[in-house]
């Protein structure tokens, strides 16, 4: 799969633009401040409705402009498909695939897919739990759609679990019987621990799948300082990792833990509170890594969900947001080597000659509002 | 803004599901230019829904009398009870011609984000129904959402011990679509509920 034209109308900085790329390495260059990661960010919202930096659609509008246009012609088994997503602030993306619009805007995801390594994504190595949950959810949903529904259902059970809880919490407090009904716990531990159980089964089975292709990836971008490995952490027994099994360890360990719950008024137990543990060596990645670590680690996390889609028989654009100048001159030759052989891949950097020479491909020159490709 | 009575109906239009200002302006004018003897039928109508029609006092449906239609009518049978959340889904059930029992309107679900638990539906009232021995099986209707889910199981759990039958409706693909036009995951969702034939 890849990207053949993107075009872009009042998207960030960009009134008007389009560029034509081809399979093989792409390397943007440009002064920093001009709107390389702007490109990379306009593809990672065609693939996943989301941007990778902002949490609300409103700055992705060029200042001044109601609406911006992103189009794409993806091209995946040698056939051509062109998505195109009008983003309007506040109100509902409009969404055409071909030509034809189509009923929600979610219908175009699968169109493109993309890998996107972004510095943001120091954050999976530093950040909170939520994080990595995110990460590990996010790549569940890629892999099996299903598991946007299992999601969603079990964040909308423990958001009414929770609702329960705290209402009968501040029932007590304030001396009130109103609202302080507990009856209705038992049925909300039942749905917590079916959906929880079918989460945690798919990140359990993720996790251990991702394993190998997270220590390989960061072997490749790390000089070699201990090995990366990921574990999954759960507040259940995950040993036998069937969904009866979890079901049942679930509904156990919140039987145990109802009594703080009910003290504290929010849920203590389930998938919302676990973490995927990385480690270097025999020590956690998290506070015991330098800064230089951290980095490879989350870039190798990306690259392991890249390399998984790629066994699953996906073959994603991988995109590289200022990369190269993080590493030294070695390290560089042995990520060129590890990701040359990608369908497409699309490489931003300030300075043309951090990129290895090893990685060949076009060359864009990238100004204020303009991209135009350097030959 | 408009004087008198006329902003006064544009209002009270207003403060209706699903109607903007733009759209009670346009219905208000409508009403205004009307012929007088349509006007005073809505009017009728509007006093007559308030004056007479009242929940039915055993399933909780809406009803002109003490009982609903359905209660009433003795060709139906006491065997089947079906549990859905508002009058509209009886509605939805009955267009099907399939089922012959009766209703019980829980008037919602739980939903403890909304502040509503068994107390404020009328469960009491469907054990109190239970209690006759004539109901052999309960036929859960709720939405396939996560609150109509969480109202089924509560009920499931009160009931079953009673010796009842207890079903929930099927879900997945729409029936007479093509496999293509569903969406993943409720494809995806079909495919984990698949069953033997």
């Amino acid at each position: 799969m890849y990207v053949q034209r993107l075009e872009l109308v009042d998207f960030r900085s960009y009134e008007r633009v389009a560029i034509d790329l081809s399979a093989g390495t792409s390397v943007l260059v440009g002064p920093n401040g001009v709107g390389k990661t702007n490109l990379l960010e306009a593809l990672g919202y065609v693939a996943t409705l989301d941007s990778h930096r902002v949490a609300t659609d409103a700055p992705l509008v060029r200042a001044g402009a109601a609406a911006a246009v992103v189009r794409c012609l993806v091209v995946h088994d040698g056939r051509e498909l062109q998505v195109e997503l009008e983003i309007v602030p506040g109100k509902a993306n409009r969404a055409r695939l071909g030509r034809s619009p189509v009923r929600r805007a979610r219908d175009v995801l699968g169109a493109l897919r993309m890998v996107l390594f972004a510095p943001e994504d120091l954050e999976l190595v530093r950040g909170d739990p939520a994080e990595r949950r995110r990460y590990l959810d996010d790549l569940l949903v890629a892999r099996q759609p299903r598991y946007a529904g299992v999601r969603a259902d079990y964040d909308r059970v423990v958001k009414q679990r929770n609702a329960l809880l705290r209402t009968s919490y501040l029932a007590r407090k304030t001396g009130g019987t109103r609202g302080g009904d507990l009856s209705t716990l038992d049925v909300w531990d039942a749905h917590l621990a079916r959906h929880g159980a079918e989460l945690l089964a798919g990140r359990l089975e993720l996790t251990t799948a991702l394993g190998p292709f997270v220590a390989k990836a960061y072997d490749a971008v790390a000089a070699g300082r201990g090995a990366a490995g990921i574990a999954y952490r759960a507040g259940v027994d995950v040993s036998t990792p069937d969904r009866a099994h979890l079901e049942s360890a679930l509904l156990e360990a919140l039987a145990a833990s109802r009594s703080s719950e009910v003290e504290r008024g929010v849920t203590l137990t389930g998938p919302h509170r676990d973490d995927l543990v990385l480690t270097l060596g025999e020590l956690p990645a998290k506070g015991y890594a330098s800064h230089g670590e951290s980095w490879s680690y989350a870039l190798a996390l990306r690259l392991a969900s890249y390399d998984l889609l790629r066994a699953d028989g996906i073959e994603p654009v991988l995109a590289l947001d200022d990369v190269f100048a993080e590493l030294d001159a070695g390290r560089r030759e042995r990520l060129a080597e590890l990701v040359g052989g990608a369908s497409q891949l699309l490489v931003t950097c300030a300075v043309a000659e951090d990129v290895p020479a090893a990685l060949g491909g076009a060359r864009f020159d990238v100004a204020e509002g303009t991209v135009r490709r350097a030959d | 803004m408009y004087e008198g009575a006329i902003q006064d109906l544009i209002d009270e239009l207003g403060r209706l599901p699903g109607v903007g200002p733009k759209s009670a302006q346009r219905i208000a004018f409508h009403i205004l230019s009307a012929d007088p003897a349509d006007v005073t039928r809505l009017a009728t109508v509007l006093n007559r829904v308030k004056d007479q029609v009242r929940f039915c006092t055993t399933c909780f449906n809406v009803a002109e009398s003490e009982q609903c239609r359905i209660c009433r009518d003795p060709r139906r049978t006491n065997e089947f009870l079906c549990v859905v959340e508002e009058p509209k889904d009886v509605v939805a059930i009955e267009r099907t011609g399939e089922f012959r029992g009766r209703y019980h309107v829980l008037g919602g679900a739980i939903n403890p984000l909304e502040g509503i638990g068994p107390d404020n539906l009328r469960v009491r009232e469907l054990m109190a129904r239970l209690g006759s021995g004539e109901v052999k099986e309960l036929i859960l209707a709720t939405d396939p959402n996560t609150e109509g889910e969480a109202t089924a199981t509560y009920v499931a759990l009160l009931v079953k011990p009673m010796g009842i039958d207890v079903t929930r409706l099927a879900s997945g693909l729409p029936v007479g679509g093509d496999l293509e036009y569903a969406d993943e995951i409720t494809l995806g969702r079909a495919f984990e509920g698949r069953r033997a034939v």
